[in-house]
């Protein structure tokens, strides 16, 4: 270790390297865990009852013939839920209410969208749970749904949760209309940003453009389905096997929608088949605990495919009208957003960080965003990678492009000149700290695709940035160090995707070991410090971060020992790439091997400890991301090839190279999907139309090319390692970078999310005039 | 409820005999009768790939296959795809090209490689996306899994030769 700076200069031995991660073997051999494979002896099969109505009041709920088929075991309603009353706590990166949170997981009174929970059973196969669904009886008056923000705005819209007012007049669909008075609304909450004098410095502009975007409901799309295992002993103790994202949520949340103690619930975090935000939330683990205390025995529920899709996740579909404005020399002089973000059923959609990220790679000193949180009869959403930013990003990159092409300069230039950096404001006001936007920008413009030439008709090309602020949040760890000097780095940190590996060799690093001396082990909620969610991109920089210190603190205590052995003072001991010396050299220095059997002889088990709030301690670090992508477009049919496509993206610091490159590669594919094909389809009954991975249409293996990565590493001053997190903003630009390349390639400004072949199709046979000359975009 | 069967089956080398009802599919069988969790269940409607096995040497959905018409077939399970301690070319290389992040769609996307890999050990790009198109995954994008078995091709090509 050189110093504690985390400067550029700074050189590793194990950071940066590329270790096969510790939990490999058991995932390429089938022998990891996933919640849906724990199995207990007696356990039964819990399944769920779903609305077939978008909007519906229960008038009953019949059980009888349910519960005398052979086989049950169990029935619960939302009779059997205690009332919650509205508190809200921070889940992750939003705002969860208590008391919607537990309406969501079983309905009372209404259903709110189709599949919403009503109704589950738990009995000896989960066939016969399946039949036992079939004898339910519910009762409903069906009132009618209202599908879309637009709908839900509306003046006389059936307003979905009466007790939700608003000072904003519901309706209010115009940028800059006064507040109104007083009364129901679907409009739940409102965000604003300002700055400056919009009105000057659109009078400054030499071109504005002005438009409205629609992004389509997309879901999170892991392939594993939501789970839950429950054990339920008469001491009143329960035991949760999950795949969640976050083991301390699901403790905290079971606790609070049963009115148990959150000591009496243990959650043991089994491997998780993805998540992408879609597992910060209960939705089976609450029911499952129910229905093992009923019955006496374990449950084990697992959702189907349908069902995922129907109640679970998805992230906001939004609607959102834009005007930006530039002057002659490509300054964007002002811009302006009005965006409203479909919750779902619930408050809570991502209309802040929405705003708080849209125009966020951009220094604009007149700016106004409105962000509108809306209710719909659809599912609650969930946070889903970056949440928020993709739908603002789209629309705001869309615009850039078009202003980019008016002024006639190159969009990276043109991004470049209007570049966020340190100390510029950001959307939601203070200034960045050092960022590497500029650098990003900067990578890409030099990198080997965008200098390359596209040719041939009906190709082009488009590029688009993003902006995710990451997260902080609270984490724990310990360090433990082995009699024959190996190591267990023990955390809270659900590993989804590879952060084993990194908290390994973080605390590697520090101790002078090679990334396989660390075992790292991911401990259920009785073992280790309170952690928050796997999210925000935050594992490697604040969970890292903790265990950087742990293991520090191993290094403390490693000094201690080896002065109390020489006679010294702990502040003569050096420890350098995994020896301990005297600074006088007066002594034979000791590897941590050697020392290690020596412990108890000094004073005991050495185990290093750390816990910290990353946000509070300003270890946050921001994320940008450029996105370039050559797409060729069928003239005859619309769809969308995606030829070549490059992500760079500012990671701070890689830790594991090879599972960052992944994080922007996954990011990347998941906005290309967003981009060219999913979308929630309802009809007009508000049912969903689309349940399956057939019909909701995510990217193959057959629909991407190589996804080319650039890693740029400005460190995060404020983390010891330089880390900012790398998970999330990848998701951001793809969307603008294809539209703005189906632009190029065949003329047509697609403003509306997806773009599959029929849309595309529909737009280029209306024949758009171009409205500006095409401008090639690397001209060399 | 109609009665149990008795099914007979070849299952990773093993010859294993298994009691069913109809209606239960062979991923059911294999993970909630024989305990091999390795198959996964990601849709139960042959979209996903997830629950992939090699029946007869073809990649087969295994939600998509009852129990029942296992009879007498050879069935390779990702349970089954190393040689004892010795990993497959395909798992070493999927751990060398950190071609896995969350690890879901892994057993299924192994098997259909493998599958791939059994009738034609030298795949072009092209043709590993072609057999693995019914295999989704959501974490990576699929670049290192390609590569993965690319790197996969090449190792048995050259222990080959």
């Amino acid at each position: 270790m050189a110093d504690s700076t985390n400067g550029s200069s700074r050189s590793f031995r194990v950071i940066g390297t590329r270790p096969i991660r510790h939990d490999g073997i058991e995932k390429v051999t089938g022998q990891a865990k996933y919640g849906a494979d724990y199995a207990f002896p007696g356990m039964l099969y819990g399944k769920v009852l779903r609305s077939p109505h978008a909007h519906a009041r229960i008038k009953a709920i019949r059980t009888e013939q349910a519960a005398a088929l052979p086989g049950v075991q169990a029935i619960i309603t939302g009779a059997d839920f205690p009332d919650i009353p509205g508190t809200t706590a921070m889940m992750g990166e939003l705002i969860v209410n208590t008391h919607y949170l537990s309406l969501n997981v079983m309905a009372r009174g209404k259903v709110l969208y189709d599949g919403h929970a009503v109704a589950a059973v738990a009995a000896t196969s989960p066939h016969i749970a399946e039949e036992a669904l079939r004898l339910i009886e519910v009762d409903y008056e069906p009132l009618p749904p209202v599908m879309t923000a637009a709908a839900a705005m509306k003046p006389d819209a059936p307003i979905l949760l009466p007790e939700i007012r608003s000072k904003f007049i519901a309706g209010r669909t115009d940028p800059g209309s006064p507040e109104g008075p007083d009364q129901p609304t679907n409009v739940a909450a409102h965000i604003q940003f300002q700055r400056g004098d919009l009105a000057a410095g659109f009078r400054e502009a030499d071109y504005v453009v002005e438009r409205e975007f629609r992004t389509a409901t997309v879901h999170q799309g892991y392939i594993e389905p939501h789970n839950a295992v429950a054990l339920y002993n008469s001491d009143g103790h329960a035991t949760i096997y999950c795949s969640t994202q976050g083991t301390f949520n699901v403790r905290t949340f079971t606790a609070t929608l049963l009115k148990m103690a959150e000591g009496d619930i243990r959650v043991v975090p089994a491997e998780i088949g993805g998540g992408f935000g879609g597992k910060t939330t209960v939705y089976l683990e609450p029911l499952a605990v129910l229905l093992a205390r009923k019955s006496g025995r374990p449950v084990k529920m697992t959702m189907n495919r349908a069902e995922v899709l129907r109640a679970s996740g998805p992230t906001s579909g939004t609607w959102i009208k834009a005007k930006m404005g530039a002057a002659r020399d490509g300054k964007i002089t002002a811009a302006q957003f009005w965006m409203a973000y479909e919750a779902g059923a619930f408050p809570g959609s991502p209309f802040a960080p929405g705003a708080m990220c849209c125009t966020g790679p951009y220094n604009i000193p007149n700016l106004l965003i409105d962000s509108y949180d809306v209710l719909v009869n659809r599912p609650k959403v969930a946070a889903y990678r970056a949440p928020g930013s993709p739908s603002s990003a789209f629309a705001c990159e869309s615009l850039l492009d078009e202003l980019a092409l008016r002024c006639g300069i190159d969009p990276l230039e043109m991004r470049i000149l209007n570049g966020a950096h340190e100390g510029t404001p950001q959307p939601a006001g203070p200034p960045y700290k050092r960022i590497g936007f500029i650098e990003t920008c900067a990578a890409m413009k030099n990198s080997a695709h965008y200098r390359s030439r596209l040719e041939g008709s009906n190709r082009g090309r488009g590029v688009a940035a993003g902006f995710w602020f990451n997260g902080g949040l609270q984490s724990s760890a310990a360090v433990n160090l082995h009699p024959d000097g190996t190591l267990s780095v023990v955390t809270g940190s659900v590993d989804i995707g590879g952060s084993r590996a990194a908290m390994a060799m973080v605390a590697a690093e520090v101790l002078g070991v090679a990334a396989e001396d660390v075992r790292p082990i991911v401990a259920d909620t009785d073992s280790i410090g309170h952690t928050d969610v796997t999210g925000g991109s935050r594992i490697t920089l604040a969970t890292g971060m903790a265990v950087y210190e742990a293991a520090e603190d191993v290094v403390r205590q490693l000094k201690q020992r080896a002065a109390k052995l020489w006679e010294k003072k702990p502040e003569e001991i050096e420890f350098s790439n995994g020896r301990l010396s005297a600074i006088d050299n007066g002594v034979k220095p000791l590897t941590l091997k050697e020392i290690a059997t020596r412990l108890a002889r000094t004073g005991g088990p050495i185990s290093g400890r750390a816990t910290l709030n990353a946000g509070a301690v300003g270890a946050v670090g921001n994320a940008f991301a450029v996105t370039c992508v050559d797409v060729e477009v069928d003239p005859d049919t619309g769809k969308v090839k995606i030829l070549r496509c490059t992500v760079a993206q500012d990671v701070g610091r890689a830790i594991h190279p090879a599972y960052v490159e992944g994080q922007m590669q996954g990011g990347t594919a998941q906005g290309i999907g967003w981009a060219l094909n999913e979308e929630y389809v309802y009809d007009e009954h508000g049912i969903l139309r689309n349940t399956g991975f057939l019909d909701y249409r995510m990217p193959t293996c057959l629909d991407l090319p190589m996804i080319e990565t650039i890693v740029v590493e400005v460190p995060n001053p404020g983390h010891p390692l330089g880390v900012r997190g790398v998970g999330e903003v990848s998701i951001v630009s793809p969307m603008a970078a294809v539209a703005n390349a189906i632009y190029r390639a065949v003329g047509v400004r697609m403003t509306e999310l997806p773009m599959p072949p029929p849309r595309l199709l529909k737009a280029m046979l209306q024949d758009q005039p171009r409205t500006e000359e095409l401008h090639p975009v690397a001209a060399d | 409820m109609d009665k149990k069967t008795v099914v007979e089956t070849t299952i990773n080398g093993e010859q294993i005999e298994f009691l069913c009802e109809p209606r239960q599919s062979l991923l059911e069988v294999l993970r909630d009768e024989l305990g091999m969790t390795g198959s996964k269940e990601g849709c139960l409607t042959g979209d996903c790939g997830a629950c992939t096995v090699i029946i007869d040497g073809r990649a087969t959905c295994s939600c998509l296959m009852l129990g029942v018409e296992a009879q007498g077939h050879k069935i390779e399970t990702i349970e089954g795809l190393a040689n004892g301690a010795q990993l497959h070319p395909l798992q070493q290389k999927f751990l060398e090209n950190a071609s896995l992040q969350c690890g879901i769609c892994t057993p299924g996307i192994l098997m259909s490689a493998k599958a791939l890999l059994d009738h034609n050990p030298t795949p072009s790009e092209a043709e590993i996306r072609y057999a693995l198109a019914g295999n989704l995954c959501r974490c990576t994008g699929y670049d290192k899994i390609v590569r993965g078995v690319l790197d996969a091709a090449k190792a048995v090509a050259s222990k080959a030769a």
